[in-house]
């Protein structure tokens, strides 16, 4: 074993530095990619360009869904400047394979006919037609000249009608399964008869009757969430360059260069190893990113025309066709005994998979209720197609509207007992050993942590006061993905250090691989490099998403850090022709295990290197396991609000989240995680939906209409650091970056209904949809109002 | 017949002539005919702000305007906001405060700030945001950027304020109460 080093095995529980101090992490620095983002020089996706280069644009179909009869291009190519079109007539049949992506699961037939149409327009901004051309105006020109001839056929907009036995059906293959865990294949369900119901998952345990007829109070609600956008505000883009020995290199901004690698590769039908994938800096993901769109169009495109091709999209098609999260629809049962124990619990749910199977309905199961012990369990929850884009992961993807559901339901429980709503669910939270919904019991948790910790609050603890304002908390779960990461350590010559890794860097990541290679090292923070490699130039690395880029990326850069060490450790013994065990590195500096005086600083050894054997490279790759097995997190947020009594505008004047983080190990970065959580949640809460009309065409493609939170929306958002250290990593650090989004649409309904006595039962709660259920409150309508004001 | 026209104008400092096609907006202008590309297009509507560049002192959505517009102006671009390798002292406080993490957003939040501190040196938290309300930021909920900017306006006067996370929240008396205040005196 490495002198010094813990041994670490995948997710195996391990000697770790959890408890030992720090010298850097938990610190502050300035993160080393700052300048170049503060200055403009920063690269992301749109600003790359290559001599050569053409503009493509993508034709997207008007109707929801509509048979694509043909497609005449010829009118497009004869277009001076038009270099090439293709269809979905160019690209191949691919077979469905599930692949892993991320938090989601892929089907790659699936994404094949996302990424262009084929038989079938399934959505509003469905891909149907590309061309390469001089200039995006040229390209953009040459689409209107494409002709094709639609058959419009009937949309089906929302989980419920989809799930009618009458319903149109979108994809004629699809059956209903019943599956017992995340990735089980599962069992036909029902008749061997088409389905717009692709997945059904169900949790349960205990006795459900007994459950309820042992509960003094039981709340049965119905609730609807509208499908809302991760609203990352750089659209997606990418360059490929198809080379003459068929090798194609791609320019783009994406949560995980290696699965754009994988599922182009696959879309394309060309081997993964012809194929490099430099990721630019990334404008925001949020999930969105985790997939592809424009990438095998822009390849085949570049094929086709001998040049390199950009696409990027405009905000239209990404509010169009980038994956949206799902629009869901709950049903929540819930019983509890005077005391304020849940005894049973029973909840469906539906979840929008837009035009193509995987939403995240499963994660939105095993999410629901997981931070309380509850005995009698029922959950079910429901995949369904609908007309609308293909959902791709968003934040914590599936928890947030399930636990909008049963988090307002608890509210209401903990009124009924005349029990604060943190106590409540203090009573009832899951502790170590708790099972979760689908089974598996947690290891060590922080969850009652971040309830104290809100309780503790200034906030808390400051009363409300005023007309029309109410305070409301909630809670949430998230997983920790485990995953697959590499990590390689330069030891330079002059003691400065590089550190490669395969995670883009979408919130200071850097900032912290750079931070545990200066912790282990014992340098200064200042001369760590962080590098993102791109495909060929460092080892598999699985998404910057689900909260496991600074977890098990950060692990690997540990990992890699020590074995520089251990590498080293022999050097200096050589030096002194001493044997390695004979030889101690502690805070930067090598000793001799004797007392003979024999010392010598990293630094200077590294200016040593060539004379004791070359260059020393240290280098670890983890598989930290599957998502949920490497930790978990859990987040419990606090809002005042004030609702206007004329328009039923909601102000959030206050807000407050303590989640538990396991070690902060850049807090600044830690807390933008959780701010910007909250902000999210905040839109999802109070603006943010799809508008379709009848015929399932979008009205509101622009950021104009689709509103998220600006600054003037909201308050200072205070966050409380709560370090429940990860039994699983060997500095303790969880995944922070989803959680956080989990509680807040809950929260501020809970507020609402502190404010103005009203329960809202769906998502967003905007003005229109409050004040009418304020005026439902009084028994008049929206129009007697407007005439009696008239 | 040429599609192209002339403009002159001045960037950064810099007199400049250029080409470009009357339907090119500024901004295209700025990342593909000068290859300027701190400035980012995030919707072309003038609604996300990040393309945001400072015009005759005033912040203005260069997707809004075309090129040809340009002509006579004084525009400065986030590429011109540092002096040399000196930092502007928003760009070091954007920094300091943790300011951006994606940071796709912030060319066009440091030139919104720059155009509020410009004209108003000592901003109150609710001013700040009422300037920086046509820029959308999706990662960091405001908070540090806000922080960055009054710290920023503090530094430019000479005050000194506390470091990292003792900038105190001004929210319940601060900005909402500030807000209220006004609209309960109405």
């Amino acid at each position: 074993m490495r002198p010094g080093a813990p041994e670490l095995k995948g997710v195996q529980p391990m000697a770790t530095d959890q408890s030992r101090e720090f010298k850097i992490i938990g610190t502050r620095p300035i993160r080393p990619d700052g300048v170049e983002k503060v200055t403009g020089r920063a690269k992301y996706g749109a600003d790359y360009a290559l001599p050569g280069m053409l503009h493509g644009k993508v034709l997207r179909s008007p109707y929801a869904h509509a048979r694509i009869k043909s497609i005449d291009v010829e009118r497009a190519r004869r277009l001076p400047g038009v270099k090439a079109i293709v269809t979905g007539a160019d690209f191949p049949e691919v077979k469905g394979v599930m692949a892993q992506v991320g938090e989601l699961i892929v089907n790659t037939h699936y994404l094949s006919l996302n990424v262009m149409a084929r038989e079938k327009a399934l959505y509003d901004g469905h891909a149907v037609a590309a061309v390469a051309a001089v200039s995006k105006h040229v390209a953009e020109e040459a689409l209107e000249l494409i002709e094709v001839d639609y058959e419009p056929l009937p949309p089906v907009m929302t989980a419920e009608e989809a799930m009618r036995p009458d319903a149109p059906v979108l994809l004629d293959e699809l059956r209903t399964r019943l599956m017992a865990h995340r990735t089980d294949p599962g069992s036909l369900e029902g008749p061997d008869r088409p389905s717009n119901v692709p997945g059904h998952i169900r949790f349960e345990r205990g006795d459900l009757a007994a459950g309820f007829a042992a509960a003094d109070f039981v709340v049965e609600r119905e609730f609807t969430t509208a499908a809302v956008h991760q609203g990352y505000i750089e659209p997606q883009n990418a360059l490929a360059v198809y080379s003459a020995d068929g090798h194609l290199t791609i320019y783009c901004s994406t949560q995980g260069a290696f699965n754009v690698r994988t599922l182009t590769a696959s879309v394309l039908a060309i081997p993964e190893g012809n194929i490099r994938v430099v990721p630019a800096e990334i404008g925001g993901g949020f999930g969105g990113k985790t997939t592809i769109y424009l990438e095998p169009v822009a390849a085949l495109l570049s094929k086709l025309s001998g040049r390199p091709v950009k696409m990027v999209m405009n905000r239209a098609e990404v509010l169009r066709a980038t994956g949206p999260t799902s629009g869901t629809k709950a049903r929540v049962k819930i019983g509890a005994q005077r005391g304020g124990k849940i005894t049973a619990a029973e909840v469906w749910l539906a979840y929008e998979a837009g035009a193509f199977p995987g939403s995240p309905f499963a994660p939105g199961a095993m999410c629901t209720l997981a931070p309380y012990a509850i005995e009698n369990l029922r959950i079910d929850s429901f995949d369904v197609v609908v007309n609308r884009p293909k959902v791709a992961a968003y934040r914590a993807p599936g928890s947030p509207a399930s636990a909008f559901a049963c988090e307002c339901v608890l509210d209401e429980l903990a009124e009924k007992c005349g029990i604060d709503p943190i106590e409540f669910r203090m009573r009832n939270a899951a502790h170590e050993g708790t099972p979760m919904p689908a089974g598996p019991p947690f290891k060590k948790i922080g969850f009652a942590e971040t309830l104290e910790a809100v309780r503790r609050s200034a906030h808390y603890q400051t009363p409300l006061a005023g007309p029309y304002r109410g305070r409301g908390v909630a809670s949430g779960f998230w997983f920790n993905g485990g995953l697959q990461s590499s990590a390689i350590v330069n030891i330079h010559s002059d003691g400065s250090v590089s550190v490669v890794t395969g995670s883009v860097d979408i919130g200071g990541t850097r900032a912290a691989q750079a931070m545990i290679v200066a912790e282990v090292l014992g340098v200064a923070v200042e001369d760590v490099r962080p590098v993102v490699g791109d495909t060929d130039s460092i080892g598999q690395t699985d998404v910057t998403g689900g909260s496991r880029t600074a977890l098990a990326t950060g692990m690997a850069v540990f990992e890699a850090a020590q074995d520089a060490i251990a590498q080293l450790t022999v050097r200096a013994a050589k030096l002194w022709d001493k044997k390695p065990h004979e030889v101690k590195f502690d805070g930067g500096v090598f000793r001799s295990v004797a007392d003979d005086g024999q010392i010598i600083t990293l630094r200077q050894l590294a200016g040593r290197l060539a004379r004791t054997g070359g260059p020393v490279v240290g280098r670890a790759t983890v598989n930290a396991g599957a998502v949920g097995a490497v930790g978990n997190a859990f987040a419990t947020v606090c809002v005042d609000v004030e609702v206007d009594p004329d328009t039923a505008k909601v102000r959030i004047l206050r807000a407050t989240i303590a989640q538990d983080v396991g070690r902060a190990l850049h807090p600044d970065y830690v807390e933008g995680q959780l701010q910007g959580a909250v902000a999210q949640g905040v839109g999802w809460a109070l603006n943010e939906e799809y508008f379709y009309d009848q015929k399932g065409v979008l009205r509101n493609f622009g950021l104009l209409d689709y509103r998220m939170p600006t600054c003037l929306d909201l308050p200072m958002i205070d966050t409380i650091l709560v370090e429940t250290p990860n039994p699983n990593h060997p500095l303790g650090v969880r995944g922070v970056g989803e959680v956080g989004i989990v509680p807040p649409m809950a929260a501020v309904a809970n507020a609402i209904y502190q404010a103005v006595g009203v329960r809202m039962f769906e998502l967003p709660m905007s003005p229109p949809r409050l004040l009418r259920r304020i005026f439902e409150n009084r028994n008049v309508t929206v129009e007697e109002r407007a005439s009696a004001a008239g | 017949m040429a599609n192209k026209v002339i403009v002159e104008t001045n960037i950064n400092g810099d007199p400049v002539e250029l080409l470009c096609e009357p339907r090119q907006s500024l901004l295209e202008v700025l990342r593909d005919v000068l290859e300027l590309t701190g400035s980012k297009e995030g919707c072309l509507t003038g609604d996300c702000g990040a393309c945001t560049v400072v015009i005759d002192g005033r912040p203005v959505c260069s997707c809004l305007m075309l090129g040809v517009e340009a002509t006579g102006k004084n525009i400065t671009t986030v590429e011109g906001l540092a002096s040399g390798t000196s930092l502007h002292v928003l760009q070091q406080k954007f920094l300091e405060h943790a300011s951006l993490q994606c940071g796709i957003c912030t060319p066009g939040f440091l030139m919104s700030s720059k155009a509020l501190l410009d004209r108003n040196p000592n901003p109150t938290e609710a001013e700040i945001r009422y300037a920086l309300a046509g820029n959308l930021c999706r990662c960091t909920g405001y908070d540090k950027i806000v922080r960055a900017v009054t710290d920023a306006a503090a530094a430019l006067a000479g005050r000194t304020r506390p470091a990292h996370g003792t900038v105190p929240s001004e929210t319940a008396s601060g900005m909402a109460g500030e807000m209220l205040a006004k609209g309960e005196a109405k």
